[in-house]
């Protein structure tokens, strides 16, 4: 009987193997590439909002604490985007005839909301707590970068599980002394932060907390 | 097979891009409602309501008067972690415009706001501590009023760290303890 197959055959047999391997492996860690680009993190990505505000104007150049228009994160789960009235305490005088404040003082005549894009936004499945973050030594910058750098507001890291966990897992990496919560470019006393990292830790009885009901609950 | 193979590629694509668990059907605070009139998810308070434990019947407490006169007397201890308290948020709500002395040199008002009073004149010097409750209560000339951003409790260790302000301006060396008067003396010079 001749021989149904030709010995290249086998050549391609143990190559197709190979091939599949790199099609399914490829596949999937192109999944998991595509979930971490910006289209899908929104990481870096400015939103477009009613008034081009500029944290970079308001808390670089003039030296407003976070919270004074957030005045809730200390105490809060959820650090507020300030009422209307808060612009007005000072554009009530300054600006007051710039036409791109227009929608602030509509709102303020009107008593109807702006409506401001959230930034960020964690999936609804995700418990969060400013308050528990910032009296643990998380300081604003740790998560939301240099906004004292953004002329627009754009979300600074991924908010992606895994960017939790680096810090969940290692705390000492990130935190900060209370008193330096709200600085911008804060930098450890002599660059030194994983001295100073392990003493917050113990200070501040920070727990490397990792169960998935920390924030899945 | 291949059907089969091409419907669970077609699952696994068509899940990952499922939203209904990142955006559940229900409201985050402050977000966008299609049901009320107004958009507003997070309700205005109904004119009257108290919430649990912030009845507000100490009116010395919560209005810095009594028959319409401004108290003298701090309704509450003076301690170090009031001054403290006062002095972080005095330095977070009131230094934009009064400035980290209360002289009314603020950032804000250099960039235009109206001058405010500076706490070292006469008139505030000897103004009594519910005059200033009353002020960041419910406002006073340009400033608005500050109830909203300041709990009642820390308008007071604001007020407190007001007089702390102003008794810094007319200190003189010998208020200083003995023993820290060369931390702080200019060399060569004199206070």
């Amino acid at each position: 009987m001749a021989q149904v197959f030709h010995y290249s055959t086998n050549t391609l047999a143990r190559a197709s193997v190979v091939i599949a391997l790199v099609l399914v492996g490829g596949g999937l860690w192109i999944l998991l590439a595509i979930g971490r680009t910006s289209y899908i993190t929104q990481q870096e990505v400015v939103r477009e909002q009613p008034v081009p505000f500029s944290h970079s104007h308001h808390v670089g150049g003039l030296g407003i604490d976070c919270r004074y228009c957030h005045t809730s994160v200390e105490n809060a789960a959820f650090a507020n985007v300030p009422p209307t009235k808060t612009c007005m305490n000072c554009h009530s005088q300054i600006w007051t005839g710039a036409p791109m404040l227009e929608p602030v003082r509509s709102s303020f005549r009107t008593g109807e909301s702006l409506e401001w894009t959230r930034v960020h936004d964690l999936p609804d499945y995700v418990y969060f707590n400013h308050s528990i973050h910032l009296k643990k030594g998380v300081g604003c910058e740790t998560c939301h970068g240099r906004v004292d750098q953004m002329p627009l507001m754009f979300q600074q890291n991924s908010l992606l599980m895994e960017w939790c966990l680096d810090c969940h897992r290692n705390p000492q990496q990130y935190v900060r002394p209370r008193e330096e919560l709200f600085t911008m470019g804060y930098k450890p006393p002599n660059g030194n932060q994983a001295a100073l990292g392990e003493k917050l830790v113990a200070d501040y009885k920070i727990q490397s907390l990792t169960s998935c009901s920390v924030c899945h609950r | 097979m291949s059907r089969a193979a091409g419907l669970l590629l077609l699952a696994l694509v068509s899940v990952g891009c499922r939203q209904d668990m990142h955006d559940q059907p229900k409201y985050s605070p402050l977000e966008k409602s299609g049901f009320f009139a107004d958009r507003r998810a997070s309700r205005p308070i109904p004119a009257g309501s108290v919430a649990r434990g912030l009845l507000k019947d100490d009116t010395r407490f919560h209005t810095g008067m009594v028959n319409n006169r401004p108290i003298t007397e701090m309704p509450v201890p003076v301690t170090a972690e009031l001054l403290k308290r006062g002095q972080e948020r005095f330095n977070i709500y009131c230094v934009p415009c009064h400035d980290a002395t209360g002289s009314g040199e603020g950032m804000i008002v250099r960039r235009g706001m109206k001058r405010p009073t500076s706490y070292h004149t006469e008139r505030l010097r000897t103004a009594p501590v519910g005059y200033f409750y009353d002020v960041i209560t419910n406002g006073y000339g340009a400033m608005y009023d500050y109830s909203a951003q300041i709990e009642p409790a820390d308008r007071w260790a604001i007020v407190a760290y007001i007089r702390v302000l102003q008794r810094a301006q007319s200190g003189t060396i010998n208020d200083v303890p003995p023993d820290q008067v060369s931390s702080i003396k200019p060399a060569g010079g004199s206070l």
